[in-house]
């Protein structure tokens, strides 16, 4: 029992030699992970700029006076709505899968397909996450807005979006540390990041445990980095608000 | 200079205001009394359409501004309004509080809405805190902000929703001093309120609201010393 401990530990160090350092695999891993960062910072780029528009559209259209109302925000509005339910209430594995094999069946860049997939999820969140955030600011700051004469979009752009965008950042940065966690995701339809070379090399080495549990000590540190300077960004900002 | 005709507001089947007809008449300080709910802040937020009224029409200087097509910011520039919890911006100075709304509208540049700034803040005696933000300023100073910065904008009517009822007790006399010398200068003002020294003193007519009606009015003097309805006794006996 004892003896086989020793064994087990005295074969670590090869083990985990042969998965990072024989034949240069290291390199691999590294490949991996800048995919990896490539996918996470297209996507919330991308997510950011869908979720932008949705809430935009959501709120315009939530804040029409009755009885002027204008049919073709209804319409976009329902666009929104219908892509924010569908995303968020199917998973994400199901969607890049279908992203892969039913919406872009022949492309053969899968990284691209997989920015797409994430990017349009992230949309679907971050839209809420906006939503959420500009309706934490107390309504008497937009009717003072409005009842100064200011119209919708200085409202929103001087009194409202500052304030929002406080509220809106914690929300933001676990939003980013999730993409970046879910890019692992995309390796199933054969992306080349992180996870992708970590399975290859285990197929090749026949020994899955030291990549694994390697790549999941990189991505624990790019989360704890991540997490950190999130906390270090909000209290800068609280501060500020002490002034 | 507003002439409210037939106003009705229902919130779903809840009818907040029922078939209110007033008229005023420039210069005029009209002060608004009534028991909690009986639809106060609806008939006022009505007037700049801060609500938008279910029935009726509103006129203000001619315009009929319940009209779909009206420009109801253009509207909401010549009404002031105050609210019961000051809703200065947080994420600006006292400066930029007062000068946005002038500056982003083109009533004047920002050099000469600085100006008027610093004229506004001088008169109400906070001119040292042009360059503090809200949450530096104490309920009172805020409340006054609140007003300067409605009056930069160079208002033809004034309305108050309750501005005094958020404030702790030794802050509510210089916010009402700021209201009577408006008052004193000959500024229309619309006035919710429970201070009835205040409404006895600067109002020029007294109306009492209860259940969306606007039940009984008058000159103030007559209306506190010789009220007709039972439900105004009843409530002047409460507040007096
Ligand atoms: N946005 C709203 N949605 C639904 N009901 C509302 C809304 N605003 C007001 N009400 C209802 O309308 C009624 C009148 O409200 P209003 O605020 O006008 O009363 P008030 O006379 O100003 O009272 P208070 O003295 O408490 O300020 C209340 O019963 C209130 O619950
Ligand atoms: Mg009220």
């Amino acid at each position: 029992m004892l003896q086989s401990l020793i064994n087990w530990l005295e074969d670590l160090g090869p083990r985990f030699y042969r998965a990072f350092f024989e034949a240069d695999r290291w390199m691999s891993y590294l490949q991996g992970l800048v995919v990896t960062f490539e996918i996470t910072i297209a996507s919330i780029a991308m997510g950011l700029v869908l979720g932008l528009v949705v809430a935009m559209v959501r709120t315009a259209h939530d804040q029409q006076r009755p009885g002027r109302r204008n049919p073709l925000l209804g319409a976009v509005n329902l666009v929104c709505k219908v892509y924010t339910t569908v995303i968020r209430g199917t998973p994400m594995m199901v969607q890049i899968l279908i992203w892969a094999f039913v919406i872009f069946k022949g492309e053969r860049n899968k990284v691209m397909v997989g920015m797409i997939g994430m990017g349009v999820n992230a949309g679907a969140y971050i839209s809420e996450i906006i939503r959420g955030g500009l309706m934490s600011v107390d309504s008497g700051q937009s009717e003072a807005g409005r009842s100064l004469g200011l119209g919708y979009v200085d409202t929103m752009r001087f009194i409202i979006i500052p304030q929002a965008f406080k509220n809106i950042l914690p929300s933001m940065g676990n939003e980013l540390v999730t993409l970046f966690k879910d890019t692992s995701l995309v390796n199933a339809i054969g992306a080349a990041e992180m996870t992708y070379y970590a399975k290859r090399i285990g197929d090749k080495t026949y020994d899955y445990m030291p990549p694994l549990i390697g790549i999941a000590c990189i991505y624990l540190v790019f989360v704890i980095i991540l997490t950190w300077l999130q906390g270090k960004l909000e209290r800068r900002l609280r501060q500020s608000d002490r002034r | 200079m507003i002439d409210v005709k037939h106003l009705s507001k229902s919130f779903g089947d809840h009818l907040v205001l029922d078939d209110i007809s007033e008229h005023i008449h420039p210069g005029e300080k009209v002060v608004v009394i009534g028991p909690s709910g009986s639809g106060k802040s609806t008939f006022l937020r009505c007037l700049n359409l801060l609500e938008t009224p279910t029935a009726g029409t509103i006129t203000f200087d001619g315009m009929e501004i319940t009209d779909p097509k009206a420009d109801i910011n253009a509207v909401r520039r010549q009404m002031g309004m105050v609210f019961q919890h000051f809703n200065l911006f947080p994420n600006m100075t006292i400066r930029k509080n007062i000068t946005l709304a002038p500056v982003r509208t083109r009533l004047m540049k920002q050099d000469e809405a600085d100006e008027a700034a610093t004229a506004l803040l001088r008169r109400v005696g906070l001119e040292e805190k042009a360059d503090a933000y809200p949450a530096q300023l104490s309920g009172g100073q805020q409340q006054r902000i609140a007003i300067v910065r409605a009056l930069a904008m160079k208002p033809k009517v004034m309305l108050f929703d309750e501005p005094t009822s958020a404030l702790d007790p030794e802050m509510v006399g210089e916010v009402l001093e700021v209201m009577k010398e408006l008052a004193r200068e000959g500024m229309t003002m619309v006035v919710v309120t429970h201070e009835m020294g205040f409404a006895r003193e600067v109002g020029t007519r007294v109306l009492f609201m209860d259940g969306g009606n606007i039940l009984e009015q008058d000159e103030p003097h007559a209306f506190f010393d010789h009220p007709r309805e039972q439900r105004t006794i009843d409530f002047l006996s409460k507040v007096l």
